[in-house]
C-alpha cells in the first residue's frame, strides 16, 4: 500500500468515526429530549416499579452527569450491551441476533436481484439506443416511483393470492424454504433500487462511451466486446459502486417496511414494532445498527474505489 | 456551460438573465414541453383541485362506517367499492389527496426555504456554513429521512407532526447542497461581478438577482423531491406512524386494504396505491421537464 492510499483511507475512517459519534449522540440524547423525565419516558404507559426504575437507571447511567451518561452508554453499546427491551424484558442483543439471519438473507437476496437486474438493464439500455433504451427508461422511471410497500401489495396480490405461487406471509425455515418465502419480499425490496441502479449504470456508461479513449480503442481495432468490458464498463464502475454505497441506508429502512408488509420476523419489523410499542431501547439499538451497517458498507465502497480507479488513491481526479 | 454576458444597458444597471413573460406565453411554453409533460401538469392541477374541493366532490362522508356494506365491489353507488368498514373508497381517495399533498407541501416548502438560505450563504461566504452543510450531509446519508422520522415518532408519538418535522430536517441539507452548487455556478457569471463593481451590497445582489435566477432550477428539483416526500410520508402512514385511522389518507388506506387483499378484494388497497404512483410519476415528469427547460434556457 502506498502512502497516498493510506492517507485517503485514514481520512475516510476519521470522517466515519465523527459521523458515528454524532449519530450515536443524537440517538442517545433523544431520551433526554423527550418530554418528562427519562424513566417515565422510557416506561410510557407501563407501570413503573422500583425495580424497573433501578434497571433503567443502571442501563442509561441516569445517576451520572449527562456527558458521562453518554460515554458510559456508548461504552456499553460498543461492547454489545444494548440493555433490555422494556416491552419484552429480554436482552436486546439476543433479540437482534435471533432475527438477524432472516433479515440478512432477505437483504442479500434483494442485493443479488438489484445487481443483476440493475446492471443488466443499465448496460443494455446504454448499448442499445432506440426501443430497448426507451422501454428500460420508462420501466426504471416507473420503478423509482413505486415504493416498496406498493410493490409488496402488488406482488402479494398477483403471485400469492391470484396465482398461489408464493406464501402470503412468514420467512420459512431452511434454505430452500426461506428462498421460496422471501422471493416476493426480496423483489418488493429490490424493484425501486434496481431501477435506480439501472439509471445510474446507463448514465455512467453513456458518459464513458462518449469519451475519446473509447474512440481511440475502437480505431485501433480493439474488438467491440473488449472495448465495452475493459474500457467502458471498467471506467463506469466508480459511480455505480458509489451509488450502491449510498443506497444501503435507505435500503435498510425499506427492509423494515417490506418485512412488515409480508409479516417476516426480522430486524426491520422489530424496529417497526418497537416504534409502535414505544419500546425505545430497541429503537435505539436498531437505529444504531442501521447507521453502523451503512458505515461498514461505505468503508467497503471506499476500499474498492482505489482498486477500481487508482487515481482516487493518488488524490487526483476524484470524480 | 458558457453563458453569454448579459447586455449592459448604457449607463444603467445590467439586466439579469431572468425572463419576464406574461401568463399566456408561460402556459404555451409549458405545453411545448411535450404531451407527457402537459398530461402531468393537468394531473397535478386536478390533484390540487381534488384536495381543495374534496368535501364538494365526495359522494359520501369518508369516515361513515356501514358494516352491512363491507367490501362491496364497484357499483354505480360506490364507484370504487367500499373498504372493510363499509366506507366509500372513492370518497376516501378524494379526501386522501388532502393529507397526501399537505405533508409533502410542508416538508418540501420549509426545507426548500431553509435550503436556499443555507446553500446561498454557503456558496457566498464559504467557511463554517459550508463545512456544517457537508458534515450534516455526511450524517444524513447514514440517517435516512424515514429512520429519523421513526426515531421522532418513537420519542414524540405518532401523527403527522413528528414525521413532517423530522423530514423537514432531513431534506434541508439535500436542498442546501443542491442550491450551493447552483449558486456557485450563477455566482461566477459576469453580471454578478458587474453589480459588485457598481457597489451593490451582497444582500441586494443575492435577494434581487442571484436567488430569483436560481429559483427555477431549485423549483424543478423541489417538484421531484415532492414525489419522494409523498412516498415517504405515505409509507410512514402505512406503517401507522403518520396519519391515523379513521382519517382518510392514501398510506393509511393501503394498510387497511391489505387484509381484504388476501381475500382477493383488490380495490381498497389498489385504489390508493395507484393514486400514490400517479401523483409521484406526475411530480417526477413535471420536475424533470422544468429542469430540462431551465437547462435549455441557460444554453
Amino acid at each position: 500500500m502506498n502512502r497516498n492510499l493510506l492517507r485517503f483511507l485514514a481520512g475516510r475512517v476519521v470522517g466515519m468515526v465523527l459521523v458515528l459519534f454524532a449519530t450515536s449522540f443524537v440517538v442517545f440524547s433523544a431520551v433526554h429530549l423527550a418530554p418528562g423525565d427519562p424513566v417515565t419516558f422510557l416506561m410510557r404507559g407501563r407501570p413503573i416499579t422500583p425495580e424497573s426504575r433501578a434497571v433503567l437507571t443502571a442501563q442509561y447511567h441516569l445517576d451520572q452527569p449527562f456527558l458521562k451518561q453518554y460515554f458510559l452508554w456508548l461504552g456499553d453499546v460498543l461492547s454489545g450491551d444494548f440493555g433490555r427491551s422494556v416491552q419484552f424484558h429480554q436482552d436486546i442483543s439476543t433479540m437482534i441476533t435471533d432475527k438477524l439471519p432472516t433479515t440478512l438473507f432477505l437483504v442479500v437476496y434483494a442485493m443479488v436481484i438489484i445487481a443483476v437486474l440493475g446492471l443488466a438493464l443499465g448496460i443494455l439500455s446504454a448499448l442499445r439506443p432506440g426501443l430497448i433504451d426507451k422501454i428500460v427508461l420508462v420501466w426504471t422511471g416507473m420503478a423509482v416511483a413505486i415504493p416498496s410497500y406498493i410493490a409488496a401489495i402488488v406482488l402479494l396480490s398477483i403471485f400469492s393470492v391470484k396465482l398461489g405461487w408464493f406464501p402470503i406471509y412468514g420467512a420459512g425455515e431452511g434454505f430452500s424454504d426461506m428462498l421460496w418465502h422471501l422471493t416476493l419480499p426480496a423483489f418488493a425490496l429490490a424493484l425501486m433500487f434496481a431501477g435506480l441502479l439501472a439509471r445510474v449504470t446507463r448514465a455512467s456508461m453513456l458518459d464513458e462511451l462518449s469519451r475519446e479513449h473509447v474512440e481511440v480503442a475502437r480505431a485501433r481495432g480493439v474488438p467491440e466486446g473488449q472495448v465495452i468490458r475493459k474500457h467502458v464498463l471498467r471506467n463506469a464502475l466508480g459511480p455505480i459502486v458509489t451509488v450502491v454505497g449510498t443506497m444501503v441506508a435507505s435500503m435498510l429502512v425499506a427492509t423494515s417496511i417490506v418485512e412488515t408488509a409480508f409479516s417476516v420476523q426480522g430486524v426491520g419489523s422489530l424496529l417497526i414494532k418497537s416504534v409502535t410499542a414505544k419500546d425505545f431501547p430497541v429503537v435505539q439499538a436498531v437505529t444504531l445498527l442501521v447507521v453502523a451497517v451503512f458505515m461498514i458498507a461505505n468503508l467497503i465502497v471506499d476500499l474498492l474505489q482505489p482498486l477500481i480507479d487508482p487515481r482516487v488513491a493518488l488524490g487526483g481526479d476524484q470524480k | 456551460m458558457t453563458a453569454a454576458a448579459p447586455p449592459l444597458v448604457q449607463g444603467g444597471t445590467p439586466e439579469s438573465p431572468r425572463m419576464r413573460r406574461g401568463a399566456p406565453a408561460r402556459i404555451r411554453a409549458l405545453a411545448a414541453n411535450g404531451p407527457l409533460f402537459t398530461v402531468a401538469v393537468v394531473v397535478l392541477v386536478l390533484l390540487v383541485l381534488t384536495a381543495i374541493f374534496a368535501p364538494l366532490l365526495a359522494p359520501y362522508d369518508p369516515e361513515q362506517i356501514n358494516l352491512k356494506n363491507s367490501l362491496a365491489g364497484s357499483s354505480p353507488n360506490h364507484w370504487l367499492g367500499t373498504d372493510q368498514s363499509g366506507r366509500d373508497t372513492f370518497s376516501r381517495l378524494l379526501y386522501g389527496a388532502r393529507t397526501g399533498l399537505l405533508g409533502p407541501l410542508l416538508v418540501v416548502g420549509v426545507s426548500t426555504l431553509l435550503g436556499i438560505v443555507m446553500g446561498v450563504v454557503a456558496a457566498w461566504r464559504g467557511g463554517w456554513v459550508d463545512s456544517l452543510l457537508s458534515r450534516s450531509m455526511d450524517m444524513l446519508f447514514a440517517f435516512p429521512a424515514m429512520l429519523l422520522a421513526m426515531l421522532c415518532v418513537a420519542v414524540y408519538g405518532a401523527g403527522l407532526t413528528a414525521p413532517v418535522i423530522a423530514m423537514m430536517v432531513a431534506y434541508t441539507p439535500y436542498v442546501g447542497r443542491f442550491v450551493r452548487s447552483v449558486a456557485r455556478q450563477e455566482q461566477s457569471r459576469p453580471y454578478i461581478e458587474a453589480y459588485k463593481v457598481q457597489g451593490w451590497s451582497a444582500w441586494s445582489i443575492c435577494t434581487k438577482h442571484l436567488i430569483p435566477n436560481i429559483v427555477p432550477t431549485v423549483f424543478a428539483q423541489a417538484a421531484i423531491s415532492f414525489g419522494y416526500a409523498l412516498i415517504e410520508l405515505a409509507g410512514l402512514s402505512y406503517l401507522g406512524f403518520g396519519v391515523q385511522e379513521p382519517t382518510a389518507d392514501w398510506g393509511v388506506m393501503v394498510n387497511a386494504g391489505q387484509s381484504p387483499l388476501v381475500k382477493d378484494v383488490m380495490l381498497p388497497a389498489f385504489a390508493p396505491a395507484t393514486a400514490i404512483v400517479i401523483a409521484v410519476v406526475a411530480f417526477g415528469i413535471v420536475g424533470e421537464g422544468l429542469a430540462d427547460r431551465v437547462a435549455k434556457r441557460e444554453r
